[in-house]
């Protein structure tokens, strides 16, 4: 019983399949929506998940301020507070990558986005880290990228 | 009892190539795949190679943890858009002149593919600009594109062209069979001087680059604020590494972030890489822990590793100085 039950499971979880790239060094998606509502799918999962958006850094804006022709583009830096605090006190090789962001872009009428894998920072944080944690964030934006690719 | 699901084309289709080739192969990131004359034009193994081995250097990462059943269901998915047959090919050599093919490359591919047969520059996403060619010509002289490409196969597309860019058939240019064989022979012969992918895989490279500062916190980030400047640089803003997270006023002050940009830079840049966001903006990090100050920043470099674009390697070289520069008229 227990195998047929662990068979059925590998179907639905094959079936479950999220529409993101997998095992790669960045994990990346797709939204068939337009860039403003692909990014509030964005930020409603991030929010959902219990991360906080710490900021929104507004790179097209930037170029076209300076003159520069170029679609919608944005870094959407988030966190949790406690987890950013533990990584700079134990891992300060971390800071420089902190908070995790994630670019997002416009690409025709649809909207692109990509994001370190996690498990990069746990070979730069080494063994001062307990790995789990980095595998929940990078299960956490498997399920974010998920959201905004499945959201319509 | 166990289950084996058949895997399902599709689906391995939208979590592996979607976000750069489109959901139904239109092209982004990643070369169009749905296009009639590319499926018609290329065979199973092309494909299966093309997943396997990606293209070094060329923004395509090579997918070596699928199964060979997950890689066949990618490619019968990308059969699905076609109704013609896929073409099979030999893989016998094809034997011409590869002096002749020399000069009939020189005239005829160079513009394209780049005089070394190094390909197009960036990716299919153009932010809106003006590019020049509407799909990235392909690196004739990568190692992967050659194992995976047969002699058959780069002599068919040679005299059909690829209807619906830029790459137009050579007969119909007025080439001859034996001139054909001869560029093909050309072609072939990269494998002899195939480019060494520029982004360094072995060896360590430091995630960060780092120095400790011989001034107070305050200094240290006036003294940044003066080096980023005289290095072109257009300071953004300053604030906490932990502003946005807790409430305003409970961010720790020892954490000081400066965030620039020079956009010329950032605008050429993401021609070469759209996913260049994870280096954006420029920043440099200044912490305080017991009365040391150190100043951080990432190592370019370090990061660039992830994206398997060799033009954005050279960007992250040229970054990684400017860094160095800045955190060494900073901190000596």
């Amino acid at each position: 019983m227990k195998q047929r039950l662990g068979g059925l499971f590998l179907l639905l979880a094959a079936w479950q399949l999220p529409v993101i790239a997998m095992a790669e060094d960045l994990i990346m998606t797709r939204s068939v929506l337009a860039f403003p509502e692909a990014m509030l799918a964005l930020q409603e999962s991030i929010a959902a998940h219990g991360y906080t958006v710490s900021r929104v850094q507004r790179i097209d804006v930037g170029l076209t301020g300076m003159g520069y022709e170029t679609d919608k583009y944005r870094v959407v830096f988030a966190g949790k507070i406690e987890e950013i605090r533990q990584f700079t006190d134990k891992a300060p090789q971390l800071t420089p990558f902190l908070p995790p962001k994630i670019a997002i872009f416009a690409e025709g009428g649809q909207t692109v986005l990509v994001t370190i894998n996690p498990q990069q920072y746990g070979e730069i944080a080494g063994d001062a880290i307990d790995p789990a944690i980095f595998d929940r964030w990078e299960s956490d934006l498997r399920s974010i990228f998920h959201d905004v690719n499945s959201a319509r | 009892m166990t289950v084996h699901a058949a895997p399902q084309g599709d689906r391995l289709y939208a979590a592996h190539c979607a976000a750069c080739h489109g959901e139904t192969g239109s092209g982004g990131v990643g070369v169009p795949l749905s296009l009639p004359s590319f499926l018609d034009g290329v065979d199973d193994e092309f494909l299966r190679i093309t997943i396997r081995q990606g293209r070094p250097g060329r923004v395509m990462p090579a997918f070596k943890s699928l199964s060979d059943a997950q890689v066949n269901a990618i490619v019968r998915h990308l059969r699905s858009w076609s109704d013609k047959p896929a073409p099979t090919y030999t893989r016998t050599p094809i034997q011409g002149d590869v002096e002749q093919g020399r000069q009939l490359y020189a005239t005829h591919c160079a513009e394209c593919h780049g005089e070394n047969g190094d390909g197009g520059k960036g990716t299919g996403v153009a932010f809106s600009r003006k590019r020049a060619h509407d799909i990235v010509p392909p690196a004739l002289n990568n190692r992967a594109f050659l194992a995976a490409a047969s002699d058959e196969m780069i002599r068919r597309t040679l005299q059909q062209g690829r209807q619906g860019t830029p790459m137009q058939s050579f007969i119909k240019l007025g080439l001859s069979g034996q001139q054909i064989n001869d560029l093909v022979s050309y072609v072939r012969s990269f494998e002899l001087q195939q480019a060494t992918p520029k982004v360094p895989h072995d060896g360590h490279v430091e995630a960060a680059i780092s120095m400790e500062s011989a001034y107070s916190l305050e200094e240290t980030v006036e003294n940044l604020k003066d080096a980023i400047i005289s290095q072109n640089f257009i300071i953004i803003r300053e604030d906490t590494l932990e502003h946005g997270l807790v409430r305003e006023g409970e961010d720790d002050p020892s954490e000081k972030i400066l965030h620039f940009c020079n956009f010329k830079f950032l605008y050429d840049a993401l021609e070469v890489d759209p996913r260049i966001g994870m280096f954006l903006p420029c920043r440099v990090t200044v912490t305080e822990i017991d009365g040391k100050v150190t100043v951080t920043t990432i190592n370019p470099v370090y990061l660039g590793r992830l994206f398997n674009n060799d033009e954005l390697h050279e960007y992250c070289v040229e970054m990684k100085a400017l860094y160095t520069t800045i955190l060494e008229d900073a901190t000596l």
